[in-house]
């Protein structure tokens, strides 16, 4: 076995002093067990690139939960399966660190499986290095989903069968047929020329990350003497015979020259860059305007606007708050949303008020502005006495029956086609909303459009709509 | 800084930003969308990170490596997303990991309906995953608070190396109010060389890590942990109080209830019904000081939620041995009760009636 045992590399530390117990000097795993091997031909490679400041290996859950006993990098320890998540959070938080993820079968392959094929998919600049040794080690050996057919196991005591547990996974050839990974391989901790390729792959994993290059994963065929009840010299022909004709080794996939490295550029805004991408850094017009000026009726509106998805009728309110704000007062906004707003009747409850707005739900508005008939039906007998009804004639054919309310009806639908779009009849609204109550003025009212609609191209036909509205209001007169 | 109207779930992911965050993974679920459509939106410009993860497994794990890696970092969801979310929260606790979790409550349980509910709050104020572990759990109810705590919330998930939830729920995410926002922080990650991996030879002895192998170590970590949240209930409890000074009732609620009852304290006011509102901001810490004080002062507190109960449990812990009647009344299924509703149920209780919630 002298062949199989390798200096030590720096990457290792010289006295495990994380590993409980008197021996400080010998990893835990069991004798002819291939992590050892695995973590020193790691090792030996973070050391010779010169990387192990700036490595973080990620230990998984499973025999090598305790890779941070034996590498001297930055580590942490992840939930099972987890370790590629982990390692995309890590690597996309500090691109500078080299991570690896150090995952086994049942890790990997099974709890984790969704999370390994999306970082690869993601094409995550990490390196993981995947040990198959066809059985759960750590639990006392269960079945893993590389575990050969016919194997038995603690979990198929008879042996794995094709019927009931399908045929095992093979990962690096799954992962091939991905777009986004630079580099698979398998290969094969068995015999010297074995290790000796698996040597250089790992090299070539660690060395694509470095050059930022993207994913690479080496798939690493492994012995199990304690989980498979064999010697660790049957384990290593165990491997040869047997998993070897199922797992073939060699690269699946290597498009690592191919592949311009990336390295993402590190930006360091300042606080007034930053505010001025959020949109925080805009003059806007602001007046302060007093309630008493509002005609009483009017004074701190609960404001309900109904109609179709599509009407712009969350738009509408949005102008009438935004509108609100720039007067000095609070205001608030809520739509009905979800499944209502496809199609069906949409509606936005707005306050505007000179003091603190509690509920931000209107149940009985003083103005009620109604796109469409079931709107108008279903909240005409909702408003307020002394309030507002701004009704579309274009789409109602009735008049509000109530005599305690004021009414304002004018088509606004054929209005907002006549100005070019039924888009615009919503700003038609907000003009009538501007004559007849006197709650918001109407240069404080066209700078709110402006900044709520989506849009910009639509401003200047949203201004004539408006000024259209006020005009219609006031002929009603 | 201008005043903006903006909608709560948005003012979160400006406020993130403001506040350092430099990685977002999320995954979609309404009525959570908005905050990573939004953070999609500007985390990219900014040279930060937006992660549209596989599962919410996988973005809070992503969460893990990049608090791990010592930057701020975030994630936001719903209930079936916060129900996948718990393993890496319960390893988030146990590393002692400073990850920020929105959560805009929708109904449930399954895939329930997407209006606002607040029946999450056993899983997420009591913990949903395994271990003795808690979260800080800030339950904001307007738009300027949505961006305010989740700075907080950042702030706090560093000062006690922990996850910290941003709850509320549906309608206060769907929301837009006019929100202030604050000068943009400059977060110096080196701050936490102490303990988190920055990639190099400084920190490379750190680790970050849950497992303890042996009884004794682990039971002292757990006491550690214990510690932490002692803390935090002595320095760390934020609540408000409106109208309670000569009240005989009180009411007790929190996000959107706490806005309704609001409004229902002043209706119940004008009637002559001295009642008053309690409103814990963090749910934990729970006000538990406040609310046994009011216990004994008050003839009757009356908790809405909208849920089967799950706030009142911890009233109920506190308030037990004051003198009040405690009552509850709930809606669920996304029904949110109007003013004039819980003004009615003030009314009953002030009449010495009983509340069937
Ligand atoms: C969520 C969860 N489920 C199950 C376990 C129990 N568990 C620990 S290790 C392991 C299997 C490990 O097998 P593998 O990944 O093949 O690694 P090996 O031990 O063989 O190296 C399992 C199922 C766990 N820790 N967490
Ligand atoms: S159980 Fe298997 S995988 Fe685990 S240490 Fe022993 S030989 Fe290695």
């Amino acid at each position: 076995m002298a062949k199989d045992i390798l200096k030590k590399p720096d990457a290792l530390y010289e006295v495990y002093h994380r590993k409980p117990g008197e021996d400080k000097k010998n990893i835990h795993y069991c004798p002819g067990c291939g992590h050892g091997v695995l973590h020193k031909l790691i090792a030996e490679a973070i050391s010779d690139f010169g990387v192990a400041d700036r490595t973080i290996m990620i230990s998984p859950v499973g025999c090598s939960v305790f890779v941070y006993y034996y590498f001297d990098t930055g580590n942490i320890q992840a939930a099972h399966g987890r370790a590629p998540a982990v390692a995309t959070g890590l690597k996309r938080a500090n691109p500078d660190t080299i991570v690896i993820s150090y995952q086994g079968d049942g890790d990997l392959a099974a709890i984790g499986g969704n999370n390994i094929l999306q970082a690869a998919n993601r094409g995550e600049n990490i390196t993981v290095f995947f040990v198959n040794n066809a059985i759960y080690g750590m639990t006392g050996g269960q079945m893993a989903p590389t575990t050969l057919v016919g194997q038995k196991t603690m979990t198929t005591p008879y042996g794995r069968s094709v019927q009931n547990e399908g045929y095992p996974i093979k990962v690096v050839e799954l992962l091939a047929t991905l777009e986004s990974p630079a580099y698979l391989e398998r290969c094969a901790l068995t015999d010297a020329k074995n290790i000796a390729k698996t040597r250089k792959a790992v090299r070539k994993a660690i060395k694509c990350q470095i050059d930022g290059k993207g994913f690479s994963l080496v798939e690493v065929l492994s012995a199990c003497p304690s989980g498979w009840k064999l010697t660790p010299v049957q384990a290593k022909k165990w491997i040869t015979d047997r998993m070897m004709s199922y797992f073939p080794l060699g690269v699946t996939k290597d498009v690592i020259d191919e592949r311009e490295g990336y390295h993402p550029e590190k930006v360091k805004l300042t606080g007034d860059r930053i505010e001025e991408i959020l949109g925080l850094k805009k003059e806007k017009l602001f007046r302060d305007k007093s309630m008493s000026e509002v005609p009483e009726q009017y004074r701190n509106p609960q404001i309900k606007v109904a109609g179709f998805g599509g009407q712009g009728v969350l738009l509408l309110g949005q102008t009438l708050a935004e509108a609100g704000m720039r007067h000095g007062w609070n205001v608030s906004w809520i739509p009905s949303y979800g499944p209502e707003m496809r199609g069906g009747t949409a509606n936005c409850q707005v306050h505007i008020s000179e003091n603190d707005i509690g509920a931000p739900v209107v149940d009985f508005p003083n103005i009620l502005i109604a796109m469409n008939k079931p709107s108008l039906d279903k909240f005409e007998p909702t408003v307020q006495p002394g309030g507002i009804i701004f009704y579309n004639t274009s789409l109602i054919d009735r008049k509000p029956e109530r005599d305690d309310v004021e009414t304002v009806g004018l088509p606004f639908t054929d209005i907002g086609d006549e100005l070019g779009s039924l888009r615009f009849a919503n700003m038609v609204v907000v003009g009538a909303i501007i004559e007849k109550t006197r709650l918001l003025d109407e240069d404080i009212v066209k700078e709110a459009m402006k900044e709520v609609i989506h849009n910009k191209k639509f401003i200047p036909d949203n201004i004539v709509a408006i000024e259209r509205g006020m005009a219609e209001a006031k002929k009603l007169e | 800084m201008a005043k903006e109207l903006i909608k709560s779930n948005e003012a979160v992911v400006k406020g993130a930003l403001l506040a350092g965050a430099k990685c977002y993974f999320g995954y979609p679920i309404t009525p959570a969308s908005e905050i990573a459509q939004a953070a999609s939106y500007y985390f990219p410009p900014l040279g930060r990170t937006f992660i549209q993860a596989e599962s919410e497994v996988a973005a809070i794990q992503m969460c893990y490596g990049a608090a791990g890696a010592g930057v701020r970092v975030m994630t936001a969801s719903s209930g079936p997303g916060i129900s996948l979310k718990q393993e890496g929260v319960s390893y988030s606790a146990g590393s002692e990991l400073p990850v920020v979790i929105i959560v805009i409550m929708r109904g449930g349980p399954g895939l329930g309906n997407i209006a606002p509910e607040q029946a999450d709050y056993f899983q997420v104020v009591k913990n949903g995953g395994h271990g003795n572990y808690r979260c800080m759990v800030l339950a904001p109810n307007c738009g300027q608070e949505m961006c305010d705590l989740t700075i907080h919330a950042f702030e706090m998930a560093d000062k006690y190396r922990n996850p910290v939830y941003v709850l509320t729920d549906g309608f206060i995410g769907q929301m837009m109010e006019p929100v202030e926002f604050p000068e943009a922080m400059d977060i110096d990650e080196r701050a936490k060389a102490d303990w988190a991996l920055l990639g190099d030879a400084e920190t490379k002895g750190n680790i970050i890590n849950s497992i303890y192998l042996d009884q004794d170590e682990l039971e002292e970590h757990n006491r550690k942990l214990q510690r932490k949240y002692a803390r935090m209930k002595a320095e760390d409890v934020l609540f408000e109080e409106y109208r309670l000074d000569d009240a005989e009732i009180a009411t007790i609620g929190y996000g959107i209830v706490s806005r309704v009852l609001k409004s229902a304290v002043d209706v119940c006011r004008e009637k002559g019904i001295k009642v008053g509102l309690l409103r814990p901001i963090t749910l934990f810490p729970f006000p538990e000081k406040q609310v046994a004080e009011i216990a004994n002062r008050v003839d009757n507190i009356l908790v809405c939620e909208l849920s089967n109960g799950q706030m009142v449990e911890d009233v109920r812990l506190v308030g037990c041995r004051g003198k009040a009647k405690i009552s509850f009344y709930g809606r669920m299924g996304g029904n949110v009760p109007t003013v004039d509703e819980l003004a009615e149920q003030i009314t009953k209780v002030a009449e010495g009636g009983d509340i069937d919630g």
